[in-house]
């Protein structure tokens, strides 16, 4: 009997590796190049954010104020506030969310905390993994996002890509291609999604920038009072025997 | 100093303060061989403060509205002054209490402090637990987010297995036929007023059973057998000051854990708060994969291992059910001569080891999305969990202990 029980669980302790290597496969995804200490990228993000997302989605729970933590001047944010928006406004869509629904097929998400909701590599690899697909009624597909409903509107600065199906030893590994090159090189484009996941992981949780900072100078003060306890502690305990 | 004393004296004719003090802390007489497991008792209640007091001020900002609280739970993470470490400290506190109340409970395991004459304070302790459990069950239905509605979807189902009256008592804990804001409203009220009430109503009577029995030790043996002529025991030492300037010291260590999590990695990896919950409650998309959060999960998979019955899920919430109380059971299932696992023999210790593994496998089979495999190991693992209460009679009387010693050890 206790043999068994002990075969049994030499079993399932050496199944947990096993377990754990069992995860499910799923899309690779490209690691975000992201550094959140990094304003100038940051900045660029936003620019680029609210030059091209805000056309279709919202960020309803972002203030345009709240760039100031990443370094932008009151005067730089005033210049891409929408007419009829505040500092202290929050980003609205261009485009009313009904429209969008008649054109799209569904009502583009609220970006506030996408970046949280989806994970940074998740979003990174996404933009730049659309390919033409004449079966889809916007002419484009996602590897990443398979019959996705937005239009590959980054197409101008990355280009067309196409899907090519390679045979490497039996598995099929789906690759894009570049056909039709876009206003930036392979680089640019990569580095400028660079910065706007970098502003999209910003925008999904702004105290990020403070936590890490002040986590620090918390967990310091808890450490000195951490020997001051232990000394007190010694102290009444030296006559217990 | 004079003056304090006179107000003291005043209170003191008026109520029985200086008894209080005395009883439950200056001359509670504890053992002096307390380990590392005993700090997760106040360490719990240290949690059940903090958990009390951040809520009070995320209540102060949240709206329980369907169509207002995912918004004012992103309002609070970015406009509200300190929300965010509100949020996070509440949110960190949910999952670190489940931590410190498994190893208080495991604690009671390992040295029999479920045993004569601890059975009720035993008793107090799952009901709790039980209590602890409701409420992050309904605390999590609040940032309204796609696991929150979801999850909560699928634990309300449970109770529409039930034979006969299934249906209504599940629209009765909804009051609707689906998640909905009258959910939200009715979790809420009971999430920040009615099971607070309760579960400091029985903290306080588990800590009065408790100094009334007085606490077990790692050794498993009675203190109050040897007395000195003072009438005190002899390994026992008044818990203030001695435990309260050790507790403080875990307090600080806990603490800096505690604080490592919110400033760095408040989500945990997704095991604190859920990657999905970021997005709001949308009642026409279900997630491809629901999965509770991580302190719920092992009950999740024995209620998964366990196959349908005539059609029913009834058999697998029942299987569930028992497995979240079965540890209630403990005092009269243990037939062992000694308390301690310091005095106990193989059998047991393997058992327990089976215990554990059992415990936290099924923890990590819950979160897995279901495959044949992992079914077939969630339902050994469950047959695992089962034996060690089920047959727990049988091998304690039949296990070798070693003699308990008649004082403490303490080096």
């Amino acid at each position: 009997m206790i043999l068994i029980k002990k075969l049994s669980m030499m079993v399932l302790l050496m199944l947990v590796p096993a377990l754990v290597l069992a995860n499910e496969g799923g899309v690779h995804l490209d690691k975000a190049p992201g550094n959140l200490n990094d304003q100038a990228s940051l900045q660029r993000g936003a620019q680029f954010f609210t030059a091209n997302c805000l056309a279709c989605h919202s960020a309803n729970y972002m203030r345009y104020n709240r760039l100031l933590d990443i370094g932008m001047s009151e005067d730089e944010i005033k210049k891409m506030l929408p007419e009829g928006s505040k500092l202290g406004s929050t980003m609205k869509a261009m485009m009313d969310a009904e429209s969008a629904k008649t054109a799209f097929g569904v009502a583009p998400p609220d970006l506030s905390v996408e970046a949280r909701a989806r994970g940074v590599d998740w979003v990174y690899t996404y933009l730049r993994s659309f390919y033409t697909d004449s079966n889809r009624p916007s002419g484009v597909n996602n590897l990443v996002f398979p019959g996705v409903g937005m239009p590959n509107i980054l197409a101008a600065y990355q280009g067309e890509q196409a899907l090519q199906v390679e045979n490497h030893d039996g598995h099929e590994v789906k690759m894009l291609k570049l056909v039709n090159p876009g206003s930036m090189t392979a680089a640019q484009y990569d580095a400028t999604v660079g910065d706007l996941v970098n502003y999209l992981d910003f925008m999904s949780e702004p105290a990020k920038l403070v936590r890490h900072k002040l986590g620090y100078i918390v967990i310091g003060f808890l450490f000195l009072l951490l020997i001051l306890t232990y000394a007190l502690k010694k102290e009444f305990w030296k006559d217990i025997h | 100093m004079k003056l304090l004393n006179n107000f003291v004296g005043w209170v003191d004719d008026r109520f029985p303060l200086l008894d209080t003090w005395k009883e439950h802390l200056s001359e509670y007489y504890a053992p002096k061989n307390f380990n590392f497991w005993y700090f997760f008792g106040s360490l719990s209640l240290l949690v059940l403060v903090i958990q009390i007091v951040s809520g009070i001020f995320l209540t102060m900002s949240y709206k329980p509205d369907a169509l207002l609280a995912f918004a004012s739970v992103e309002y609070i993470m970015r406009d509200v002054q300190w929300g965010w470490l509100l949020r996070y400290v509440h949110s960190t506190g949910a999952s670190m209490f489940f931590v410190v109340v498994y190893l208080h409970m495991f604690r009671g395991m390992i040295y029999g402090s479920y045993r004569k004459p601890r059975e009720l304070l035993w008793i107090i302790g799952v009901v709790i637990y039980l209590a602890l459990m409701a409420e992050a069950f309904m605390g999590y239905l609040l940032p309204w987010g796609q696991m929150s509605f979801w999850g909560a979807q699928v634990i309300v189902n449970l109770f529409s297995s039930v034979p006969f009256i299934g249906n209504d008592l599940s629209v009765l804990i909804r009051g609707d036929y689906v998640i909905s804001d009258a959910t939200l409203n009715r979790f809420f009220a009971l999430h920040v007023a009615a099971i607070p009430l309760v579960l400091a109503g029985i903290v306080f009577v588990h800590i009065v059973a408790l100094h009334k029995v007085g606490s077990n030790n790692p050794d498993g043996i009675e203190i109050k057998k040897n007395k000195g002529a003072d009438g005190h025991p002899l390994d026992g030492i008044p818990f203030h000051p001695y435990y309260t300037v050790k507790d403080i010291v875990a307090v600080v260590v806990f603490l800096i854990i505690f604080c490592a999590i919110v400033f760095f990695s408040p989500d945990m990896g997704g095991y604190f708060l859920e990657a999905n919950n970021f997005i709001p409650a949308n009642p026409m998309q279900t997630p491809a994969h629901i999965s509770p959060v991580w302190y719920f999960t092992p009950y999740y998979a024995i209620l998964r291992a366990v196959p349908p019955m005539f059609g029913s899920q009834f058999p697998g919430v029942i299987a569930m059910g028992i497995g979240a109380i079965a540890v209630v059971f403990l005092p009269w299932l243990d037939r062992g001569k000694v308390k301690s696992v310091r005095y106990r023999g193989p059998i047991y210790k393997l058992f327990l080891a089976s215990f554990v593994i059992s415990f936290v496998g099924l923890g990590y089979l819950g979160m897995m999305p279901v495959t044949p495999t992992y079914t077939l190991m969630s339902r050994v693992l469950s047959v695992v969990y089962f034996a060690f209460f089920i047959l727990m009679p049988w091998y304690t009387k039949i296990d070798k202990c070693k003699p308990e010693p008649d004082r403490v050890t303490f080096k």
